[in-house]
């Protein structure tokens, strides 16, 4: 766990046109790094995760939570923000 | 780095599995409240609880955003109230006041419940924790947050049973006070042997005299979780059972560590322990009955159940230590009969009968719990029922407790609704021949020669 900025987007729907590209100009325009990116489709459905570093982002945590789910919405997906640390200490020792 | 089935793995829990952290509870110290002018310690309290808990559900739902997993429930428990009432209370209406002052903090604060109307009485009671005791009654019907638990034995110092004998009396009462909503009172009331001091999970949460000013006690859940992973493993011998639950169980764990770790961080009050719990809702899928099934029982009550929960239970505990830096509480299964589907289903197709739940409780983390019995079950039924309990305990060294709800009104064939996570229960036949010669003796049962290690 060496930052505590470092937060994990998930995004799952049907798949469709464009839906990384609109999630990849939002992190741009914020001054967000993507670290890593991977994606599947699991039954039919479209499965996207990103970890980013919101670290010299100007928009805090909460606020671009809020605004990637609303652009979820607009596209019509789920999109799930969450600090990556429920993960390391879930599945690292 | 973090790969993407971890993160689907994880995020399955919480949407499908019901993993989520059943409480963040601060432990207040009401030490230094004392006061021998009843008004005045009243509003002492009032101001300690208000303020070094005024930020608990605020940080409960941030941590809760951040992660995106529930936090069902934000809770305080307090000093027992027996110690830090007795040089103002003058009689059992003077500690009715206190609930109610325990109730407004609870709701000016916008907290779940608050635990520690209490008293400590395992070996002798005090004229003041006589006075609690049998305000109790009152307590719990005019309060509605308010939770209450009473220590009546230990490993070290036996069984008080004339504590016993008067929570047969206290649990009926309790039960008359409040039947118009069938009894719920009595659902906030537990009889505790060996209580620990540490205990996050309602309704016996109290902060202990030992421990420090104010404490962050969190309690994990996730029965759905340990169900879904022994899916997969059916079929399978019993090593690979129970490393599939241990693993699991690890794995919720650490979510809650993790939550116990921002929440001290956030509220500036250091980490207590981590309860490692399975507690169950009678929400579809979040059942311990449902594991007991999946491990190979028809119904939970069948023969083998017992040895079931006790592998299970200890798998809970062998993956959840090393999870955690402080584990404390009551860790483990917990069997409470209305807040657990599965459970309220095997007592109506007959297979679960009280018997077999006190069995169980010799291998489960607590006791008897959310039990609805007839209401015209005698007082000194119901305290024999406790003796039981309270000697499975005594002698096995660990905590046990009682939550009988005898329901006035109501009898074997009918049904109690409580409402939200307390459930609802079939009313369960009692064993009716009489122990009241039993419990009418006077004094108490001394420790085991098992408590003699000095």
């Amino acid at each position: 766990m060496e930052n505590k900025n470092r937060t994990v987007i998930t995004v799952v729907g049907k798949d469709t046109v464009g839906i990384i590209a609109k999630i990849c100009t939002y992190l741009a325009n914020n001054h967000i790094n993507i670290l890593d990116i991977s994606q599947t489709i699991v039954s039919g459905f479209f499965n996207m995760m990103m970890i980013v570093d919101l670290s010299v982002s100007d928009k805090p945590f909460d606020e671009c939570q809020k605004e990637l789910i609303q652009i979820g919405e607009e596209i019509g997906v789920d999109i799930k923000c969450q600090k990556e640390e429920i993960f390391e200490m879930m599945h690292r020792i | 780095m973090i790969n993407i089935f971890e993160v689907n793995e994880t995020n399955k829990m919480v949407e499908q599995e019901n993993l989520d952290v059943r409480t963040i509870t601060i432990g207040i110290s009401l030490l230094d409240c004392m006061d021998s002018d009843l008004k005045k310690l009243n509003d002492n309290i009032h101001k300690k609880i208000t303020t070094v808990a005024k930020d608990l559900v605020k940080v409960g739902k941030e941590i809760e955003r951040d992660y995106c997993i529930p936090i069902v429930n934000k809770r305080i428990s307090v000093t027992p109230i027996s110690i830090v009432g007795s040089s103002a209370c003058k009689c059992p209406e003077d500690y009715v006041t206190i609930a109610h002052t325990l109730d407004r903090c609870a709701a000016d604060l916008g907290i779940n419940f608050i635990g520690g109307y209490s008293a400590l009485v395992s070996k002798g009671m005090t004229k003041y924790d006589e006075y609690l005791i049998r305000s109790i009654p009152r307590a719990l019907s005019e309060t509605e947050l308010v939770c209450s638990s009473v220590n009546v034995g230990s490993t070290k110092t036996g069984i008080n049973m004339d504590a016993v004998r008067l929570m047969g009396e206290v649990i009926k009462e309790t039960a008359e006070a409040s039947k118009e909503r069938d009894s719920l009172g009595c659902a906030k009331l537990v009889v505790f042997c060996n209580a620990p001091d540490d205990n996050p999970f309602m309704a016996g949460a109290f902060h202990g005299v030992t421990e420090a000013d104010a404490v962050i006690n969190v309690g994990v859940s996730g029965p759905g979780v340990v169900k879904t992973a022994l899916e997969k493993v059916r079929g399978e011998n019993f090593e690979v059972l129970c490393e599939t639950i241990k693993k699991t169980a690890f794995k919720v764990t650490r979510v809650g560590q993790l939550v116990a770790k921002e929440a001290s961080e956030k509220l500036h009050i250091p980490f207590g322990i981590i309860d490692l719990s399975l507690a169950p809702t009678p929400a579809i899928g979040d059942s311990v009955a449902g594991i007991l099934e999946e491990i190979g029982l028809e119904r939970a009550g069948a023969p083998g159940t017992t040895a079931a929960l006790a592998l299970l239970n200890d798998q809970v505990k062998k993956g959840g230590i090393m999870a955690s830096s402080y584990v404390g509480g009551l860790s483990g299964a917990f069997i409470p009969v209305s807040e657990d589907q599965g459970m309220i289903d095997a007592v109506k197709d007959g297979a679960l009968t009280l018997e077999k739940l006190e069995a169980m409780t010799c291998v489960c983390s607590v006791g008897l719990d959310m039990i609805a019995v007839p209401g015209k079950t005698k007082a000194t039924t119901i305290s024999g029922i406790i003796a039981d309990e309270m000697a499975i305990g005594m002698i096995n060294q660990k905590t046990t407790a009682v939550r009988l709800i005898p329901v006035i009104g109501k009898d074997v064939g009918d049904t109690v609704e409580f409402g939200g996570l307390l459930g609802y229960a079939p009313i369960m036949p009692v064993n009716e021949f009489s122990c009241d010669a039993f419990v009418n003796r006077k004094g108490r049962i001394p420790a085991p020669v098992h408590s003699f290690k000095n």
